[in-house]
């Protein structure tokens, strides 16, 4: 079958994204009054210093668990919350720090998203453009650097991703080719050139303390640093699949509605603090200037003109599967959520390419 | 020299906030610090077209609604990713209870 979308940032999607100006384009919004609007995008230290401190506590204290555990079956529960918060939550660490959401104090923000960047193998000048890409021009074709399931579904890859091993096999060789100079154009297309050399030399440091921890384990002969530092990028990183792939999977591409393209699902309490909220997902894409603490209170407040979420991402996996099914078939398929009576409509002039494949 | 523009009224912006003030085809942006000053910038960001005035004046930083980049609004000094370029400020007067800009 012949592929409509080229998801590559130089292609002839790109070209016609521009040219149609779905690339920059101006997004929908919900109508907010400035003043609380003001009270919800509003600063503080207090509940990311809160979180951080549990976070660091538990990732210290496990990791001494799997140390002291080392060689015995009780190491099991260890790794699995060392793997989660390593792997997992750190996601949303690098993803609200990026923001420069999460703490008042920048200094914080900055140190939180080296600290979860490296945990990630994720370069964090690299995702930092990647990012404001991602809001500028969500899940345009061409454009947006990180839609994770493209069209039409790779269900096996998808699947896969669960386990780390993709991500895994695509971030440490980007590491190791930035760490030598490499950048590539994809890379190019969305970087400025006076930052490529930051890209340089944060891979480097990156790489040179996975070197030394090589260095270590060879030393110990134990894989207990690898385990400790790198791998949980496998063994922990299915909750930040689990979470993350349902911010877009399915839901429509080349739109500027995020009502069309973003899911926003209730999770339990301990998911949404692995995921630091993150699940309020059309909230943060319409207002990212919104702290994740505030995003329940945001959700409050403009629920009457979004889609119903789903109730759990058991829902959310179970709404989603029969689409990815049929978008195997016929790709321009996608899942169109159903507004309130209380919502402002779609419109639908802006979408008239894809509206007419969508599932209501 | 181009002259003075009246851009609001004192009133009209409040302490720690920013307003969009438009005119001849070119829109900036009009502050209010904490400490009672008033200050204009260009009224869009200058990573990507975005209205400043919808951002977050924290101190004597505006923080951009679309990709959270910061400037200081009273020297239009951009302070690091994903904003490069300096912002272009201009004088501001009060007179009579208006804010007044310069627009060169």
């Amino acid at each position: 079958m012949e592929k409509k979308r080229d998801y590559s940032l130089v292609g002839e999607s790109t070209r016609i994204a521009i040219e149609t100006g779905l690339a920059s384009a101006e997004w929908y919004h919900t109508d907010v009054a400035r003043k609380a609007m003001k009270e919800l995008m509003q600063r503080s230290d207090g509940p990311a210093i809160r979180d951080t401190i549990i976070w660091i506590v538990a990732i210290l204290g496990s990791a001494a668990g799997i140390i002291w555990f080392w060689g015995t079956w009780w190491v099991v529960p260890f790794l699995l919350v060392y793997g989660v918060l390593y792997g997992s939550s750190s996601d949303s660490r690098w993803h609200e720090c990026g923001h420069g959401t999460a703490f008042r104090t920048r200094r914080m923000n900055d140190v939180v998203y080296q600290i979860a960047s490296f945990m990630l193998m994720r370069n964090p000048v690299t995702w930092r453009w990647s990012h404001a890409r991602h809001h500028t021009d969500t899940i345009i074709v061409g454009r947006d650097a990180e839609i994770a399931v493209m069209r039409p579904p790779d269900l096996l890859r998808a699947a896969l991703a669960f386990t780390g091993v993709l991500d895994f096999r695509y971030s440490l060789p980007t590491l190791v080719r930035n760490a030598f100079g490499k950048i590539s154009p994809d890379e190019k297309s969305f970087i400025p050139e006076m930052e490529l050399r930051k890209v340089v030399t944060a891979a480097r440091w990156h790489v040179a303390i996975y070197v030394a921890a090589i260095v270590l384990a060879l030393y110990l002969w134990s894989f207990l640093p690898l385990v400790l530092i790198g791998l949980p990028r496998l063994y922990g990183s299915w909750h930040m699949v689990l979470t993350g792939l349902l911010q877009h999977i399915g839901l429509a591409d080349n739109v500027t509605d995020h009502r069309l393209n973003t899911r926003t699902v209730y999770m339990n309490p301990i998911s949404r603090f692995i995921y630091w909220n993150m699940n309020y997902h059309v909230e943060h894409h319409m207002f990212p200037m919104v702290p994740y603490h505030a995003l329940p209170r945001l959700h409050e407040l403009i629920k009457h003109d979004l889609p119903e979420p789903n109730p759990s991402m058991w829902h959310a996996y179970r709404e989603v599967w029969p689409v990815l099914i049929k978008q195997l078939r016929y790709e321009d398929y996608f899942l169109k959520r159903e507004l309130p009576p209380t919502a402002r409509p779609y419109r639908d002039e802006f979408h008239a390419l894809t509206v007419p494949a969508a599932a209501e | 020299m181009a002259g003075w523009v009246e851009a609001c009224g004192v009133d009209d912006v409040e302490e720690e906030d920013v307003i969009r003030f438009d005119h001849g085809g070119r829109t900036f942006a009009i502050y209010r610090s904490p400490d009672d000053e008033y200050f204009a910038t260009d009224g869009y960001c200058t990573h990507e077209k975005a209205h400043l005035a919808d951002g977050l004046v924290m101190d004597d930083i505006i923080e951009c609604p679309k990709h959270n980049g910061r400037f200081n609004y009273k020297t239009g000094v951009a302070k690091g990713a994903p904003v490069c370029v300096n912002l272009a400020t201009y004088p501001v007067k009060v007179e009579a209870g208006k804010v007044m800009i310069q627009i060169g």
